[in-house]
């Protein structure tokens, strides 16, 4: 019989090198006449263990990494493929400290099956949601959803449930389910991962959704950053319509849904919804008034959900498991788990996914073990460019939305990015506007001179041009941004920008050399 | 070449075929454009200024809507490019990890400023603003296939097999 060898087709496992490795064990093999079967999985979201390999066995996997090409003939040399000791075994994947840990819902088969295999996808619990909802009125999936305490994880925490309701109250017609997979925060990678890693999870979630609220067209909106995402994803499509799990019959329910993948074009505003409906109807990505809300008059002004991959990810567990059980995870008003993706200048970056509630510290500390440069960590910002600086002295606060809203922070997609004592914080707060500036739609006024004001301002207080007084305005164009911006972007480019000045005013007061 | 001279430049017979082979494919769609748009850069490397009123013809838009379109994503290219594109990542996990000097670098090796194409046309050098790469910054793009950790020695040992 082959033997089993998982190498990941993973983005940030080719960038380490998976690719080379894998062709690497394949040439091997193939020279000492050994019958090996390559799986390329997602990744285990452990990057400072990537490329990680993997090889089954009848007490599970046993893991190696980081496996470079120069490690291939050793590893069969000292009998990797019977799980024996090298230099680079790790002992059984089930059993790394790291991912033992974790609680993985979403996550659960990512890294762990061939992502576009339905028949994989199958063995390992895929689908039984959607089976689940085959059974159910359009209400009761809606009720499991709204139940279940799931909200928006995308940044805005919107219960999703109630997203939802709206759309399957409205009269019926064609509606539409959107994915917004326009992942642009910096330090975010997790919808990346899930759609490489595990692509059916999503277009089980999205069937779900349509199945719903009687939707029967969707569109993944992904950004044209991620290649290897978008090629995953449509092969994975290609197998669930072929297995009947897609199209105009499905699993012989009389149920329609078909999906399709459209490309962004780098604009990061189109991670706001109504911009990206804008994108997916083929135009310029600028941001709709509201209302009316996308539920009632969304995509080419039918009802339509727009969720996040993470969201609509995290569907399939809750009706394959129940509303109880996802809601059993987490704290508060943050109800089941959140993949938080670690970033920047961190020793072990990669994927966790927690309940709600981990503190920044038992992130950054346990399973981050520090900075990458080994210098003391002075601040993360949490939750993408438009998130908030936090320092050191605040890492003992829960992740949560409620708590981190409580420090005038904000969770967003999840993501944390490290920063060592050697980041110029006055930069940063420049560098937020100057971001502004750059992916404005244009449409409001704020947003589109508020950001170039921003930056011009920055120059002079970096220059030391009458600084104070120039600080002085930085701070009401900052209230003005905030309140007066059709959307997040320009409404929410203060926070970065305002948290550096709080917690790092001697960055702002630094001698011009 | 300015956009003003491109647009008075007619579309070459070859890139005309493209770019009606790119509206054959998706006219008829709901919402097209962008699709058209993609599949023209993945066929000619960039979005003609010369094409535009072609394409707004077939989708019986405006060359206003179609060249605001073009002009609004920053992926949309609307000049030959050179034979390889380098992007390297500017965003904040990257800069924690000083992509600014990786970036310093690369425009020093490559003889070329960031938006900027070499004169032998072999480098086109881009900033980009994350590529997912975070937890191994900072991360370059060369042609499409993902870097990461990159430093400046990487980066020339990246770029050597390249013509």
């Amino acid at each position: 019989m082959n033997i089993k060898v998982y190498v990941p087709r993973d983005a940030t496992a080719l960038s380490l090198g998976a690719g080379r490795v894998a062709a690497a064990i394949d040439r091997e093999a193939q020279r000492r006449g050994l019958r090996v079967q390559l799986v390329r999985n997602g990744s285990r979201g452990l990057f400072w263990l990537e490329p990680l390999i993997e090889v089954a066995s009848a007490e599970g996997r046993h893991a190696y990494g980081p496996v470079t090409v120069q490690d291939v003939s050793s590893l069969f040399d000292a009998g990797f493929l019977d799980g024996k000791p090298h230099r680079l075994h790790l002992g059984l994947t089930d059993e790394i400290k790291e991912l033992k840990s974790q609680q993985r819902l979403t996550f659960a088969r990512v890294g762990v099956i061939d992502p576009v295999s339905v028949e994989d996808y199958v063995a390992h619990g895929g689908y039984a949601g959607l089976k689940r909802a085959l059974a159910l009125s359009p209400s009761e999936i809606v009720d499991a959803v709204t139940q279940s305490g799931l909200r928006g994880r995308g940044g805005a925490a919107f219960p999703t449930g109630i997203k939802w309701k709206t759309v399957l109250d409205q009269p019926p017609q064609q509606k539409y389910v959107t994915c917004n997979a326009d992942e642009g925060d910096s330090g975010t990678f997790a919808d990346r991962m899930l759609m490489e890693g595990d692509p059916l999870t999503l277009i089980e979630g999205m069937t779900i959704a349509g199945i719903a609220v009687g939707a029967t067209q969707g569109y993944i909106y992904l950004r044209a950053e991620y290649p290897h995402a978008h090629r995953a994803l449509d092969e994975a499509i290609a197998s669930a319509r072929a297995a009947g799990y897609l199209g105009g019959n499905i699993l012989g329910s009389g149920k329609q849904f078909e999906l399709e993948v459209r490309l962004g074009a780098g604009a990061y505003i189109c991670g706001e919804e109504t911009s990206m409906l804008e994108s997916l109807e083929g135009k310029r990505g600028e941001v709709r008034v509201r209302p009316p809300l996308p539920a009632i008059k969304g995509l080419f002004g039918r009802p339509t959900i727009v969720n996040n991959v993470i969201s609509l990810a995290s569907v399939p567990v809750i009706l394959a498991k129940g509303a109880d059980f996802y809601k059993d995870f987490g704290t508060g008003k943050s109800r089941g788990t959140i993949p938080l993706q670690l970033a920047g200048n961190i020793k072990h970056g990669g994927l966790f996914e927690r309940a709600f509630g981990l503190t920044l510290r038992e992130l950054i500390y346990d399973y981050g073990v520090g900075s990458a440069s080994g210098r003391e960590i002075r601040a993360v910002q949490v939750g993408g460019p438009l998130g908030a600086y936090i320092p050191a002295s605040q890492f003992d606060t829960a992740i949560d939305y409620e708590a981190l809203s409580a420090i005038g922070a904000l969770l967003g997609h999840g993501g944390v990015v490290v920063f060592d004592d050697t980041v110029d914080m006055a930069g940063m707060a420049r560098y937020a506007m100057e971001f502004c500036a750059k992916e404005s739609c244009g449409k409001c006024t704020p947003c589109r001179i508020g950001s170039t004001r921003g930056v011009e301002l920055m120059d002079r207080v970096l220059a030391n041009v009458d600084r104070e007084r120039n600080l002085q305005l930085v701070e009401e164009l900052c209230d003005t941004m905030l309140h007066g911006s059709l959307c997040g972007l320009g409404g929410m480019t203060p926070f970065p920008v305002q948290s550096a000045l709080k917690y790092f005013p001697e960055d702002f007061r630094k001698t011009v050399q | 070449m300015s956009a003003d001279r491109a647009l008075r430049d007619p579309l070459d017979d070859l890139s005309r075929e493209q770019v009606e082979a790119a509206l054959a494919t998706y006219q008829g769609r709901p919402g097209p454009l962008l699709q058209v748009l993609h599949e023209v850069q993945h066929r000619l490397g960039y979005v003609p200024p010369a094409a535009i009123p072609l394409i707004a013809e077939v989708l019986n838009l405006s060359r206003a809507d179609v060249h605001g379109v073009v002009t609004f994503y920053h992926h949309f290219r609307q000049a030959p490019i050179g034979r390889h594109v380098i992007q390297v990542c500017q965003a904040e996990a990257c800069r924690s990890m000083h992509c600014e000097k990786l970036t310093e670098h690369v425009q020093r090796k490559l003889g070329v400023e960031l938006h900027g194409t070499t004169a032998d046309g072999r480098y086109t050098l881009e900033p980009v603003y994350c590529l997912g790469n975070c937890a191994c910054s900072p991360a370059v793009m060369i042609d499409g296939e993902l870097h990461g950790r990159v430093t400046p020695d990487s980066f020339d040992a990246l770029i050597a097999p390249l013509s």
